[in-house]
């Protein structure tokens, strides 16, 4: 898979893609939007790592390290040693 | 067969509008839960659709304030009081649950169609293709905000506009109340005993950097330049200490060095406790990523704990020749 953006950890696979649209349909800043058949990344840089698309992605055509972009949870996990909140 | 369906409104009532109140002001958060499973609003049928959402007061009201009018079943989560999309990140919002609810519910006994209609922000949680395999029940997304649920039902599509959040000044406002009210009391606390120590103008600084981080930092947001968080706070930062600091240059009048050790300790301690507190509004913002705050945590945290601490005692000196004779 392929990096996307320098910013975040999004992934890529183009060629897994069966152009379900599930990924449009569920990033709430528009990364995604059909191209044809295939899913095609326009605002790369946009992802907030939410993880919606890679846990709706039927064929694991994206990857994501999701998790919240939130200072206090992640200093309160570095600071107890605890595992920041994860979806599963 | 609506065994285990209770019964509801679309109507928001003043009592209901209190505890909107409540909940956002941060009174009790966890008081302010839904009992989970199924609701009918209106008067639905075996042919009604099925709205999905979480336990949280405020979501379960703004859903069935917008369904107002209309028939629909509710099927609510357990979410333990937490929103959609917070709910969804931390996998509460989740397949396992929703699966559970829709057997709990014999849901699908109840309807004889086989759709889900779920808040878009409840992605991050839910696989869809999952849910159907196991449940039957195909997934569908809505809209992001539920005021637009009445247009998705038209044509059960969403607009981009629809599929985007947003996070204007009104919503910035709206969920930087809590933040607002939080640090009061320990501001106050701080600000008497600064003005014990060191006179009015130290008081004065911890009450205009709490304001400035708290209030003006979220309306400001898109404003202030620069992208990182950090960077916005240390300039908003510094805008707040600069009058303070050229305003201990002069009062209380004193020769020698204090004067601009005073103006220092303003200019050293205000900047990095304003970018600290705009760093955790990252958590009640709509867009941040944890990539990206990671970074700044790493980059910016150091600095700001350096800066802050060379500030505190730098007062500590300066309240002391105060105290001991620096009084000209």
């Amino acid at each position: 898979m392929n990096r996307v953006s320098e910013i975040n950890s999004l992934q890529y696979d183009a060629a897994q893609c069966i152009g379900c649209g599930l990924c449009v349909d569920v990033c709430p800043h528009g990364v995604f939007a059909m191209n044809g058949r295939l899913a095609r990344l326009v605002r790369p840089a946009a992802c907030m790592e939410c993880g919606a698309c890679q846990k709706n992605c039927p064929v694991g055509a994206l990857w994501v390290d999701s998790g919240t972009g939130c200072a206090s949870a992640m200093i309160r996990a570095a600071l107890s040693g605890k595992k920041e909140a994860k979806p599963t | 067969m609506n065994i285990a369906c209770r019964p509801t409104t679309g109507v928001i009532t003043f009592a209901n509008r209190w505890d909107h109140f409540l909940a956002r002001a941060g009174v009790n958060r966890m008081a302010r839960r839904v009992e989970p499973g199924l609701y009918g609003l209106g008067k639905p049928t075996a042919q009604t659709l099925v709205v999905v959402t979480a336990n949280y007061r405020l979501s379960f009201d703004a859903l069935r304030a917008a369904l107002n009018g209309t028939d629909a079943y509710i099927l609510v989560l357990n979410t333990q009081g937490i929103n959609v999309w917070c709910a969804a990140g931390e996998g509460t919002f989740g397949t396992d649950e929703l699966v559970r609810q829709v057997e709990a519910a014999a849901l699908a006994e109840v309807v004889n169609h086989r759709v889900l209609i779920l808040p878009q922000l409840g992605a991050p949680g839910v696989a869809a293709h999952e849910v159907k395999k196991r449940t039957g029940f195909k997934v569908e997304y809505g809209p992001v905000r539920a005021a637009d649920l009445p247009a998705y039902l038209k044509t059960r599509q969403a607009t981009p506009e629809m599929r985007r959040v947003r996070f204007t000044l009104a919503d910035r406002m709206t969920v930087a109340l809590v933040d607002i009210l939080k640090p009061l009391p320990l501001m106050a606390l701080v600000a008497v005993v600064l003005y014990f120590l060191g006179g009015p103008l130290p008081a004065l600084a911890v009450i205009l950097a709490t304001l400035a981080a708290t209030a003006l930092f979220p309306a400001l947001l898109p404003w202030l330049p620069t992208r990182e968080f950090s960077t916005k706070g240390f300039i908003l930062g510094g805008v707040v200490a600069l009058p303070l600091a050229l305003a201990a240059l002069g009062n209380p009048p004193a020769l020698g060095w204090l004067p601009l050790a005073r103006a220092a300790m303003y200019l050293l301690a205000v900047p990095p406790a304003v970018a600290y507190l705009a760093l955790l509004f990252t958590g009640s913002t709509t867009f941040t990523s944890r990539a990206g705050v990671r970074r700044e945590i790493f980059a910016y945290i150091p600095v700001m704990a350096w800066m802050f601490g060379a500030g505190v005692v730098l007062a500590l000196v300066v309240f002391a020749a105060q105290f001991w004779g620096g009084r000209a």
